[in-house]
């Protein structure tokens, strides 16, 4: 009998590993953060990109009721796609739009800006993305919707999609 | 063209062999006959055969650059040399599964030309159970990694290989890796069988030790190949990452390890039955487990194979399977232990082999648990955590301090009853001896001073007793070897971890760095062009204090198929230090990240892990 | 015995020739250290210290800057765990869901112990 039950235990866990292990299976394997929401955004000070006059984030994001920062850089393709639908949101609503250059050259950055147009109203410059880590971003692009307390309502990773774009208006509004 | 349809029906022809020797077997068993039918054999012969003529025409599709097969066309380039074209054969997932069933029929091959002495049904059992497994490669390759799979239209040029995998150390390390890992599938097959032929004694004992000792010792230099190769190749001048693909080859090889030792109690004491087959099924069922864990993509390594999740389920299936067959039939055929009059003493060879278990088995379940526990968490709780070197080494390091004293004090006991006298004092007095050296040689380490002079103590002290051992003479001479061999691995290791120093830094043509007392410049650059890459070599001169130059030439290589960049790192190495140098690009510019590292005793970690696998090997030679 | 103190000798003669080998001290040694406890996200198999991605770099830098601040490696740790979730970290906390994880080698460390007590002693 004792011998009985030591067997079905033994039977048992293993088919407890089998279950655990089969639908592992199903998980992905990559490791995306959490989206963290109603998060307090880390301060930084940054030089901007045409005016090279230092600001600080807390009085950009004060002075509006919302703040989206983009995270961008002229070396990255899908923020190249990702440009159109930032001047349309620029050009749509009267939302505070940053940019915060990662990793960039000045002249690059300029010459993307001029080509694609300029949806920032100010333009940060991030030269060794260590401000884009200290906002806990993974690469570019990335976006962050902020509130005037500097909490981050949303936070987009990879390029804004058009679905992204009306739920950032909806917000807003 | 040709050569695909060749390797592919001897595929399946080789599985039909594999399904009618399992009636055979069963058949022949039923018979009760004296001898082994030369059917038998032939079928054996005919399936290793059919097995190497389907490797040989994969093989053959490589060298040809024969882009109609997907394996190729995924996996090779023509204008790669031809070395790599034979090796990137078991590069990737479906030439290396063909190689397990080669490994697989091969064994089954050689044990039964070896095992003539043993009784014809635990034979023809072994032949059952190993075509099990054998059948179930067969399934698992025809059905979710046929390597013969055609393309059409036919592309001009393949994928290529990933240049990472073209090197000569990885080119030998699955084969070598292989016949030790996929070779414990014999010893689990051989220990069903006794199990139900229940024939498990000294006698058998003595056979399958062979066995036991031929996959630990391959299993071992596998290893071996794959740390020296992540040591220069992989650039950062580390060699083992605790990344899941190398703790699944280090689960069977604990497991080999204790099983290595039981056995000696079976064979010498006729004691731990049950505990050597657990074992023996065991060896191969981690075998089995990090197969299912790497080829799935259920974990996240820096050694990813294309992975797709129907072979997971495949593997898990099948794998646990074998599972529950092992405990049904270890529930049916119960093993008699031999009478329980014979006991262990505490200070004996059979005790200090169980303790030798009881920490395998400890340093087992740490790996299992830091490679599998993400895997439990995130189903249950939907939450991911990275289980890294910090946790391995805390779990497992201050174990390993008892670990060599035990070594140290127990392996040189006598069979059934020992002596406390025959501890001299001198063992002591030698004990105190290296606590002294090793503190006066991690004195300068700031950190842990206490743990680590104990720990370099305990290492130290294998060492000498082995040493000690081996000038007797009248000792076990492949036991004194490998045990001084791993006294001196971890010595070397802990000395190399303490004394390691780095740099790194930004640097352009011409420039010159002072680093402690080391003087480095960046002499020259130049760029050649080889077969499949482009190469940037920069040569660096390190003046030391001593007004030595040691010249090392790092170099970065720019592949064309697939168009990946790598770091190929140089070392120079002497049988104290190894220079090691590595640069990077940094985006756009003429400026190289260079990273310098002096790593003391490296040499010796491989030298040590030599000395361990000849022990092992001696053994094998060994006549009874 | 003799025998024994004359190997002791030679090869503590061997060691005290490396005397040459020192410790790094210094902010870069610190980050290298932090750095190899920290997983990349770009390259998932990959620590911070090994990886060459730009993410890993700026990663560096930061922690480096962290440093000039005065910040302890764990509170560095904590700052990033905060950032990026508990994954970014190689060494798993000791907490109530990660129990099993740190305790479950031990116990079986001491059932075994009890097992060879029971064929030892009591046998």
């Amino acid at each position: 009998m004792k011998k009985n039950i030591f067997y079905l235990s033994v039977l048992l866990f293993f088919t407890f590993i089998f279950t655990i292990f089969y639908l592992g299976l199903d998980k992905s394997n990559f490791y995306k953060p959490k989206e963290v929401k109603n998060k307090n955004l880390e301060e930084f000070t940054s030089t901007e990109l045409f005016s090279n006059k230092q600001f600080s984030s807390k009085y950009i994001i004060e002075n509006n009721n919302f703040t989206l920062i983009n995270i961008w850089s002229s070396w990255c393709a899908p923020c190249r796609s990702e440009h159109a639908i930032l001047m349309n949101l620029s050009k749509k609503t009267d939302l505070n739009i940053i940019g915060l250059n990662y990793k960039d050259k000045k002249n690059n950055a300029i010459k993307f800006l001029d080509e694609l147009g300029n949806p920032y109203s100010k333009n940060l410059i991030d030269a060794d993305g260590t401000i884009s880590i200290s906002l806990g971003a993974y690469g570019v692009p990335e976006s962050f919707l902020l509130n005037n307390k500097s909490i981050v309502i949303r936070k987009y990773i990879g390029p804004l999609t058009s679905d992204n774009i009306s739920e950032i208006i909806k917000i807003i509004q | 063209m040709i050569s695909s349809h060749i390797g592919y029906y001897s595929l399946l022809l080789g599985f039909i062999i594999s399904v009618s020797l399992l009636f055979y077997s069963i058949f022949y068993l039923k018979k009760n006959s004296q001898k082994i039918n030369q059917n038998i054999f032939s079928l054996l012969f005919l399936q290793f055969f059919i097995v190497v003529i389907s490797f040989i025409s994969l093989v053959y599709s490589f060298i040809i650059s024969d882009f109609s097969n997907e394996t190729v066309y995924n996996n090779s380039h023509s204008t790669k040399p031809l070395f790599y074209k034979i090796t990137g054969t078991w590069g990737n997932h479906e030439g290396s599964l063909l190689l397990w069933l080669l490994v697989l029929t091969l064994f089954i091959f050689l044990f039964i030309i070896f095992s003539k002495k043993q009784p014809v049904k635990y034979r023809l059992l072994s032949i059952f159970f190993q075509q099990i497994i054998i059948s179930g490669f067969f399934l698992f390759l025809l059905l979710t990694s046929n390597p013969f799979n055609f393309l059409f239209p036919i592309p001009n040029e393949g994928l290529g290989l990933n240049p990472i995998l073209q090197d000569p150390a990885l080119a030998i390390h699955p084969p070598i890796l292989y016949l030790g890992y996929v070779g414990s599938s014999i010893i689990f097959s051989a220990s069903l069988a006794s199990l139900i032929q229940n024939n498990i004694n000294k006698l058998w004992a003595t056979h399958i030790k062979k066995w036991i000792q031929i996959a630990w010792f391959f299993l071992t230099i596998g290893i071996l190949l794959g740390s020296i190769w992540a040591y220069y190749e992989l650039g950062w001048g580390g060699f083992w990452f605790w990344d899941p693909v190398e703790n699944v080859s280090l689960m069977p090889w604990l497991c080999l390890t204790a099983l290595f030792h039981t056995v000696i109690v079976l064979e010498k004491r006729n004691l731990l039955k049950s505990w050597t087959l657990i074992l023996s099924i065991a060896t191969f069922t981690f075998s089995m487990i990090g197969t299912f864990l790497v080829r799935s993509g259920i974990l996240n390594s820096v050694h990813t194979f294309a992975n797709d999740p129907e072979r997971g389920v495949f593997i898990l299936i099948f794998l646990f399977s074998l599972i529950f067959l092992s405990i049904i039939l270890f529930f049916i055929y119960q093993v008699n232990e031999s009478n329980t009059e014979k006991k262990f003493f505490l200070i004996s060879k059979e005790t200090s082999i169980l303790i030798n278990n009881w920490f395998m088995m400890y340093f087992l379940s740490v790996v299992l648990i830091g490679t599998t526990y993400p895997i439990f968490l995130e189903v249950i709780t939907n939450e991911k955590i990275s289980i890294g070197p910090p946790f391995f080494n805390k779990l497992m390091v201050p174990f390993l301090i008892f670990f060599l004293i035990f070594m140290a004090l127990g392996s040189n006991l006598k069979w059934i009853k020992d002596n406390y006298k025959n501890i001299k004092y001198s063992k002591i007095i030698l004990f105190f001896v290296c606590i002294l050296i090793s503190f006066y040689i991690v004195k300068k380490t700031s950190s842990e001073l206490l743990f680590t002079s104990v720990l370099g103590a305990a290492a130290l002290y294998l060492l000498f007793v082995n040493i000690r051992e081996f000038l007797n003479k009248k000792n076990n001479t492949s036991q004194t070897i490998s045990h001084f061999g791993f006294g001196l691995f971890v010595l070397s290791i802990l000395l190399n971890s303490l004394f390691s120093d780095e740099f790194s830094a930004n640097m352009k043509l011409g420039q010159e760095l002072v680093y402690k007392k080391e003087q480095i410049k960046f002499s020259k650059i130049k760029s050649i062009d080889k077969e499949n890459y482009k190469s940037i070599i920069v040569n660096f001169e390190i003046k030391d204090d001593e007004k030595n130059i040691t010249s090392l030439y790092p170099e970065i290589r720019i592949y064309n198929q697939p168009n990946i960049l790598t770091s190929e790192a140089d070392i120079k190495t002497t049988i104290f230090l190894d220079k090691f140098i590595v640069i990077n690009l940094i985006k756009g510019e003429e400026i190289f990240n260079v990273r310098y590292q002096t790593k003391p005793f490296m040499i010796w970690i491989w030298i040590s892990v030599c000395l361990i696998s000849i022990g092992g090997m001696l053994g094998v030679l060994k006549k009874n | 015995m003799i025998r024994i103190v004359k190997y002791i000798l030679l090869i503590s003669f061997f060691i005290l020739s490396f005397q040459k080998l020192s410790i790094a001290n210094n902010i870069s040694s610190e980050v290298d250290k932090i750095s190899k406890n920290l997983r990349c996200l770009i390259c998932q198999g990959q620590s911070v210290y090994d990886s060459q991605s730009d993410f890993a770099l700026s990663m560096k830098i930061l922690i480096s800057k962290k440093i000039k601040e005065g910040k302890s490696e764990k509170q560095i740790y904590e700052y990033l765990k905060n950032q990026y979730g508990e994954w970014i970290v190689y060494d798993p906390e000791f907490n109530r869901k990660n129990l099993i994880l740190w305790i479950f080698p031990l116990i079986l460390f001491i059932f075994g112990g009890l097992l060879i007590y029971r064929k030892v002693f009591i046998n």
